[in-house]
């Protein structure tokens, strides 16, 4: 594999992570990661949906008119999601029932239309592929990490099996309710960035200091 | 005294730029300033308005906080012993072991025995919150370089007072972790903290473990199983499970502080005496405390007015939801926190107003939690910068108006 393709497939893992750098599809990544396996199905799914959507819309961005190209992008992304759906529903159906509407609001991930926006609509085909594999696998760590902790110190699993027994069924652990809800992976999501942004200083953003809201000239760039 | 002082000044070289243990400064600063008058005064902060600093402002809260902790000695071992001598076993822990081992007899109406027996349950959580909140924040001040503050003692001096006694130490370390970490630390430490880190453990170890605290049974240093005559469940919980339930209990009992409830925030009238010393010295802000006290009574009053047929909460008056529960203790300790509450005087008096409210609506709707002052608090917490813009936007435009005219 060339250098750059490479580094196209890698660099969202760590260096431009989805969630981690650019903090986008954050809500799937609460809703989904209590459990390690539906957190494995839907990254599978979002890595799936991200490298086809990019695939497809390389191949025709050339003839896509620049004023209708993002309901040409959500048309693409919305049919991928669909048959995704009906993939998981005919081989998957317990986890499929779990996941409930996730998959569905696949669709509205910001990475995917991101990626097609940012990375398919310039590139050729092959990259774009690759860049969407990464962006999926990107994505998927994260799931998986907060999924990892989730499982482990909320019911005291991973992948389902019981690795601390828990005080109910006659073990030790007594399992941590708050990684169960929703904020236990906002939490975690939040150390997860803390760490790789201690590790990789540039990642911060320029320091927004207290009061900087007030001062004059601000207001441009508040978002 | 003198000997002290040379010996510190002695090694302080050590600890200054340049010296071997120049990250260490932190742990000897502390030392240093806690034993003499700091030669330096706080230089940044706009909460400190004369000549203290912030570790005079913080030791005032510590001892603000003594009448409560002699309290949550001796009413847990008072609700504890008393339960005894009703029915109920002794906890199978080391406490009982120590006991009996002393050979001491549960005898809830010597003051001695009742003090002792609840400081074997308070003050191990006590010295657990000090001893892993402390090496927390040694960490984060020896690699960030600031100041070990003694708003930490703050925090490690409240949240043992909200904790039950029957809490485990293990869930005593992680949630003093949380709360000086994330509660904290990740913001910047002292100062720029916008929760009250206090009550982020409290909370934190509320909804990861909310069978150690919360429920009738953990209320006790005494096991209530099987007994029918005797109830653990606090006052609030009570109220709410049953119509008229409080008109079976003396509203004096609740305001002195001998019922069920976490270890040091069943008296109203130590609350009221730390009130006291905190509004005095200024420490404490008493439009943030007379706040919540008028919205407690606004929202009672509706909710007296409007009634209900099922919820019996709806028609406990103000005047008991003052004595029940944290509502004293949060208000006085935990809302008038300096760094998380609002900081204008407009903004303090809306900030505690709007925490009554939302402890009156939390206690009487939410079927979830009988207690809502923590919630409010913390909720609160979220919305004082937000008061303080809008105090701050109107003070600003009332003067443009006036040299305009």
């Amino acid at each position: 594999m060339a250098s750059t393709e490479r580094e196209t497939l890698l660099d969202p893992l760590i260096n431009n992570n989805p969630i981690a750098l650019q903090v986008l599809g954050l809500c799937s990544a609460l809703a989904v990661t209590t459990k390690m396996e539906t957190a494995f199905v839907m990254s599978l799914a979002v890595v799936a949906v991200t490298a086809l959507s990019n695939l497809s819309i390389s191949l025709i961005r050339n003839y896509i008119p620049s004023s209708i190209r993002i309901i040409v992008q959500l048309t693409i992304i919305a049919s991928l999601v669909i048959v995704t759906d009906q993939v998981l529903k005919a081989f998957v159906f317990d986890i499929s029932k779990q996941l409930s509407v996730f998959v569905g609001l696949i669709i509205t991930n910001c990475i995917i239309m991101g990626r097609a926006e940012a990375f398919a609509m310039q590139n050729p085909p092959l990259p774009s592929f690759i860049d969407g594999v990464g962006n999926g696998l990107g994505y998927g760590l994260v799931l998986m990490l907060v999924a990892f902790m989730r499982e482990l110190f909320g019911s005291g699993k991973v992948f389902g099996f019981s690795v601390l027994p828990l005080v109910t069924e006659g073990g030790w652990y007594q399992p941590n309710g708050m990684m169960l809800l929703a904020p236990g992976a906002f939490f975690l999501i939040g150390i997860f960035i803390w760490v790789i942004r201690s590790i990789r200083p540039e990642q911060v953003e320029e320091d927004f200091h207290v009061g900087a809201l007030s001062e004059p000239g601000y207001e441009g760039s508040v978002r | 005294m003198k000997l002290l002082r040379d010996r510190l000044d002695r090694i302080a070289p050590y600890f200054e730029k340049g010296g071997a243990l120049e990250k260490l400064y932190p742990v000897w600063e502390l030392q240093d300033t806690l034993l003499y008058t700091t030669g330096d005064v706080t230089r940044t902060g706009s909460h400190v308005r004369d000549g203290t600093d912030m570790k005079r402002l913080m030791i005032t809260v510590v001892f603000a906080l003594i009448p409560c902790m002699l309290m949550a000695s001796w009413n847990t071992g008072f609700e504890g012993m008393r339960a005894i001598a009703y029915g109920a076993a002794p906890l199978d822990t080391w406490q009982t072991a120590a006991w009996n081992a002393l050979g001491l007899s549960f005898d809830f109406k010597s003051t001695f025995h009742c003090i002792l027996f609840g400081a074997l349950y308070w003050v191990p959580v006590f010295a657990v919150v000090m001893i892993a909140g402390g090496i927390c924040e040694v960490i984060f001040a020896v690699i960030r370089g600031h100041e070990i503050s003694e708003g930490f003692v703050v925090t490690g001096a409240l949240l043992p007072l909200t904790l039950p006694p029957t809490i485990p130490l293990w869930m005593v370390v992680l949630g003093i972790a949380f709360g000086i970490v994330i509660g904290k630390e990740i913001f910047g430490g002292v100062g720029m903290n916008f929760l009250n880190p206090a009550l982020t453990a409290r909370a934190f170890l509320f909804f990861a473990y909310p069978a150690a605290l919360s429920g009738d049974a953990v209320w006790m240093a005494a096991n209530l199983q099987g007994v029918d005559t005797y109830s653990g469940a606090t006052l609030l919980s009570q109220a709410a499970a049953t119509k008229g339930a409080l008109a079976g209990f003396d509203w004096w009992d609740a305001f002195w502080g001998w019922v069920p409830g976490s270890m040091g925030e069943t008296s109203a009238f130590a609350c009221l005496l730390g009130a006291g010393l905190l509004i005095l010295t200024g420490v404490g802000s008493y439009r943030t405390m007379f706040g919540v006290l008028l919205g407690t009574i606004f929202m009672a009053i509706i909710f007296n007015i409007t009634g209900s047929d099922t919820n019996p909460m709806f028609s406990v008056p103000w005047y008991w939801h003052v004595v029940l529960g944290g509502w004293a203790f949060g208000a006085v300790f935990m809302a008038t926190d300096p760094v998380s509450s609002a900081f204008t005087a407009r903004g303090k008096w809306a900030y505690g107003f709007m925490i009554g409210v939302l402890v009156i609506l939390v206690r009487v709707v939410n079927p979830a939690y009988p207690e809502g002052m923590m919630l409010a608090i913390l909720f609160m917490n979220m919305f004082a910068p937000l008061l303080d813009h809008f105090v701050v936007q109107a003070n600003i435009r009332r003067r443009l108006e006036r040299s305009a005219a």
